[in-house]
């Protein structure tokens, strides 16, 4: 017990090295919180784009765009993304790298989100849009009023995931000297030498994270299910 | 919930055994962080360098084979303690702080942090670094002593190319890096100095388990036998010094 008592003061109150973790955890949530917002923006734009062009055959050059922006990104690893845009495209600038992170995160996230969210567009019936159309909405009115809340729904559960892997993947923002929670870890074990407490602990953390965010969809996710009777 | 955690302890129990079992009869293991030229680095598919070879004829004196493991720096310390590696050599600086969890030998090799700046900067010195951003390779004795500079931004980077690249970038304002890289590091790079004062002096050492007194006596025994026949003398001058250039220029591959 003594000794778990002195590791434990080692790791974290020494040195104040508690805020190594408290200041990653912060720039982990606003780099998640960043790339959410920018991944659903991209997200809904492509899959908008991409299942009119498969319903109406129009939009041709803007699907092709968005498939070249599906290929691309989700084709190369999340980390190269993150150094070619730190060391390759804001190669002779001095850059906020939480921008640089967020930018990183959002574009990655976004050709998962359009792909999810499309998958939700497509699984709508048919009958949804020629009642839409019956009723005398245009194309982007059944869109938006009919169509996108049902897919939206149906695909909760899968975007809730997304964001799950986005909040972890977030923990490779270290390879552009971003001190995010897994590089305060990281920061920590240089210092102490301990790998049990650091890592341990920004597991946890990820953990306690994770957990409550899915408790949070799960309500959202009732709710919405009430609203059917 | 309980069952859940009790069940994930357990496994992580379980992990930190399997790798604590010590490494095989027969083989030395070495840490390394093998992007640190000249004391360490990749040529071809061999890890090569002063601390390699040094290494090698170690093992040699004690009748085993040398097997290197490539790892982040910060790690190199933590893989000793843990028994997944019997010495860490990686142009390790001995610290008041390092000697808490390891042994280590009698130094071999003195260094000096310096500092890297761009060639139109207004940096001459340790003391102009007060307020500016300063990039470092993460853990290093660079990276320790830097957190002491009045109002600087410390940029931690996994790899010490990286900081020097962020460098080149106009990221940061100055690197702090081990002298010998530091070298090589400008040599390679177009636009970037070696200021003339070093940022700190220091010592390099082999770093052994603490529970491992054996192998501390070995190799303090090999090392001295190294130096004195004169074949520890030769590997520096192979990669620093007049007879270095040869083992430099192959660095650019």
């Amino acid at each position: 017990m003594q000794v778990i008592m002195e590791r434990l003061y080692l790791n974290f109150v020494k040195d104040n090295r508690w805020q190594y973790l408290a200041n990653g955890l912060k720039t982990t949530l606003i780099v998640t919180l960043g790339a959410v917002m920018i991944g659903i923006l991209i997200g809904f734009v492509v899959a908008v784009v991409r299942s009119t062009y498969e319903k109406t055959k129009k939009l041709k050059i803007l699907n092709l765009v968005c498939r070249l922006y599906l290929t691309v990104l989700r084709g190369t690893p999340v980390v190269v993304q993150l150094l070619i845009i730190y060391f390759v495209i804001f190669g002779s600038v001095s850059i906020n790298k939480t921008f640089v992170a967020i930018v990183a995160f959002g574009l990655n996230s976004g050709a998962y989100v359009a792909e999810i969210i499309r998958s939700g567009i497509m699984s709508i019936d048919e009958g949804q849009f020629e009642a839409g159309r019956s009723l005398g909405f245009n194309y982007p009115q059944t869109m938006i009023f009919i169509i996108l809340p049902q897919a939206l729904k149906n695909v909760l559960p899968a975007l809730a995931n997304e964001f799950i892997v986005l909040l972890k993947e977030t923990s490779v923002a270290g390879y552009i000297a971003l001190e995010d929670l897994t590089k305060g870890g990281d920061i920590i074990r240089s210092r102490t030498y301990d790998a049990f407490m650091p890592l341990i602990a920004v597991a946890l953390i990820y953990l306690v994270m994770v957990v409550t965010f899915s408790k949070l969809v799960n309500i959202l996710e009732r709710r919405l299910r009430n609203s059917e009777r | 919930m309980k069952k859940m955690i009790a069940a994930a302890l357990t496994g992580i129990m379980v992990v930190s055994l399997a790798a604590a079992v010590s490494a095989e009869d027969g083989t030395l293991v070495m840490a390394t962080n093998a992007e640190f030229p000249p004391y360490e680095y990749h040529e071809g598919d061999e890890i090569v360098g002063i601390d390699a070879e040094v290494a090698a004829l170690v093992a040699e004196e004690l009748g085993l084979e040398l097997k290197i493991e490539d790892m982040s720096f910060d790690s190199v310390l933590a893989a000793v303690q843990s028994g997944k590696a019997d010495i860490a050599m990686a142009g390790i600086t001995v610290t008041e702080d390092r000697k808490q969890v390891v042994n280590f030998s009698d130094t071999y090799m003195k260094a000096t942090q310096m500092i890297i700046v761009a060639e139109d900067s207004e940096i001459a010195g340790p003391d102009d670094l007060v307020g500016k951003t300063i990039g470092v390779q993460l853990g290093t004795t660079g990276d320790i002593y830097v957190e002491d500079v009045e109002d600087a931004t410390v940029e931690r980077f996994s790899k010490g190319f990286e900081a020097v690249q962020a460098l080149i970038q106009g990221k940061v304002d100055a690197v702090v890096i081990d002298g010998e890289p530091a070298k090589v590091f400008v040599q390679e790079n177009e636009g970037i100095k070696l200021l003339d004062d070093p940022f700190t002096e220091e010592e390099y050492a082999i770093a052994i388990a603490k529970d491992n007194e054996e192998l501390l006596t070995q190799v303090n025994d090999a090392l001295a036998d190294l130096k004195e026949s004169g074949k520890f003398d030769e590997i520096v001058d192979k990669y620093i010094g007049d007879n270095a250039d040869e083992a430099e220029s192959e660095t650019e591959a």
